[in-house]
């Protein structure tokens, strides 16, 4: 008999299994850390977190709750600065990179900067941080999102972000490094993968309860399908009681 | 020109103009006036401030969200009532602050926000309101970059972030192929700050400083700044600086001003020392979601306490060791 389990919870195991042992990981804010706690927990217990400003290889007994404070370098390797993050990420030593967004386009490009025209902003949103660096230098990067018609747009109002940009080749084009971009979008109803030739957003398995019409009415542009489309596993008895009681014994995002 | 040299193609051009421009000959000027002796350099937050800034400056505080903030130097600022800065947005919880008082004029911005607890009610208003007059945007690596330049006292530096994104088109970055190896890169101009604000650990009275823990972009920033205000949890003697010499992440040189701040991060966190007071932070979190809510707030925290002092004694000796870390 399996638990109930809230949304954010779903969303946290199912990053966490995308998390590979013995492996680097950019962390940022929120989902991520615990996704990347309960891995090391289940696992993935020498996956090696990295956060922007300095912190490598915690062990996340303790819920970080900002990119920067002490728990993202709780019994670490090493304690340096953001240039030593960023620049071991631009030479190629991180593996994923975690991202979130406002908006995601099938090219996987993302907006974190502003709702409507830049000028005059119906919303202006936080900005880039480190997110454009994240996904311009990481190898592989996972998006983790909430899924409905106004965030899956056709066309998002800024690209902060790298996805693919325009489609295939043009992250070469650009000059970004050759052989990074998007993995994986997690999101509240389903983990899209990217066809290899076009670089489109492509359906690859289903959340419990959650079918293919479920995704395709939430989602603003035409998504391609997997041959095979597998269902996620829900979270198991194991993962929610490391997750409640270890991870965010607090229960911040058990809602 | 010889034959080996051909033009460098500028392949993409960010649409906005420089805010700080950079001229590294006035800056080594600058640096070459900046006593090298050995002085006394502890004033307080208000004497700093009046001392080290003027309106129309462009300055930065190094921090990361609401770790290590140097926030009795930001509520002087905002007591002082001087205005219409240009600043470099790589924070959270000061910056607010300067939204509510309306003192921002143009960013360079990368990130301001609350984090877990989603966007500044500040920033968005004066953004929106058209307080701010420019925005320029920048990622976080490309920022710190900006600093590294200078600091190297070099015009520009060479990354692969920001390329073919909006990111970039709204920035001040160019695009290049690289003469060396043909592919495209994006030069960042190196920033150089008027007055820059740093909170660290422990200082000595001329201005050597020690970060323990995670160091952000402290070391950059510090010199990549004309006038450097430090504040320090401690003021220690020099004999104690000279015991860890490996720890000194800024040099006193580099420094103007040093302020005996304790709590400065308050409400925020200090590696080692402090938790964020966590209650009071989520009653801010609520404040500053309406500009009523956040006039209150201000009133309370920042204009009716006249110093660093007030705000200790305000909050209490006894919530100050509720914060602070035990010994494991």
């Amino acid at each position: 008999m399996t638990q109930q389990y809230s949304p954010s919870e779903l969303l946290i195991c199912l990053a966490s299994r995308v998390m590979e042992d013995g492996t680097t990981a950019f962390i940022g804010t929120g989902i991520p850390m615990l996704a990347a706690s309960l891995a090391q927990a289940m696992h993935a217990p020498n996956l090696v977190p990295v956060f922007e400003f300095g912190g490598t290889g915690a062990i996340l007994e303790k819920l970080p709750l900002a990119v920067g404070d002490m728990r993202t370098y709780n019994k670490g390797i090493a304690a340096s600065g953001i240039c030593d993050i960023m620049e071991t990420s631009q030479r190629g030593f991180i593996e994923f990179g975690f991202l979130g967004g406002a908006q995601i386009d099938k090219y996987g490009n993302l907006n974190s900067t502003v709702i409507g025209d830049h000028a005059h902003p119906k919303v202006r949103l936080p900005g880039s941080g480190g997110g454009n660096d994240v996904g311009s230098a990481c190898w592989r990067t996972i998006a983790i999102m909430i899924h409905d018609k106004r965030r899956f747009m056709e066309k998002i109002d800024f690209v902060t972000t790298p996805g693919f940009l325009s489609g295939p080749g043009a992250r070469e084009e650009a000059g970004l490094p050759r052989n990074t971009g998007p993995y994986r979008v997690v999101t509240n109803l389903c983990t899209l993968g990217y066809d290899d030739e076009t670089k489109r957003m492509t359906l690859l398995s289903l959340n419990p309860g959650v079918t293919v019409d479920d995704v395709i009415e939430n989602t603003g542009f035409e998504l391609l399908m997997a041959e095979e489309i597998i269902q996620n596993d829900p979270p198991t008895d194991k993962e929610l009681k490391i997750l409640r009681e270890e991870v965010d014994p607090d229960g911040l995002y058990r809602k | 020109m010889s034959q080996n040299k051909k033009w460098i193609p500028v392949v993409a051009e960010g649409e906005a103009p420089l805010i700080q421009p950079v001229d590294l000959d006035a800056f080594r000027d600058h640096n070459r006036q900046k006593s090298k002796a050995l002085i006394d350099k502890v004033m307080t937050d208000e004497e700093a401030i009046e001392k080290f800034v003027k309106d129309g400056d462009y300055i930065g505080f190094e921090l990361y969200g609401t770790v290590r903030c140097p926030m009795s130097l930001t509520r002087a600022l905002v007591r002082s009532g001087k205005k219409d800065f240009r600043i470099v947005g790589q924070g959270v919880h000061e910056l607010d602050l300067l939204f509510a008082a309306d003192m921002v004029r143009e960013i360079d911005f990368t990130y301001i926000g609350l984090e877990v607890y989603g966007i500044s009610g500040n920033m968005r208003r004066r953004v929106e309101d058209g307080s701010v007059k420019r925005i320029v945007e920048w990622s976080n690596a490309a920022l710190t970059w900006r600093f590294k330049a200078a600091s190297m006292g070099i015009p520009f530096i060479p990354t692969r972030s920001m390329l073919g994104t909006d990111t970039f088109h709204k920035s001040s970055a160019i695009a290049i192929e690289c003469p060396f190896t043909g592919e495209k890169v994006a030069l960042l101009p190196a920033l150089i700050v008027d007055t820059g604000f740093i909170h660290v650990h422990r200082a000595d009275k001329h201005g050597n400083c020690q970060i323990d823990g995670i160091s952000g972009f402290a070391f950059e920033m510090s010199r990549a700044c004309k006038n450097l205000v430090i504040s320090a949890e401690e003021i220690v003697d020099t004999s104690e600086i000279r015991k860890h010499p490996d720890k000194t992440i800024i040099p006193y040189y580099l420094v103007d001003a040093v302020v005996h701040a304790p709590y400065a991060s308050w409400p925020g966190e200090m590696s080692g020392k402090h938790e964020r007071d966590e209650p009071h932070y989520k009653m801010y979190v609520e404040k500053q979601k309406t500009q009523e809510g956040m006039d209150a707030y201000m009133k309370e925290w920042v204009y009716d306490l006249p110093d660093h002092k007030a705000l200790l004694d305000k909050v209490g000796k006894k919530r100050f060791q509720e914060l602070t870390l035990k010994e494991d």
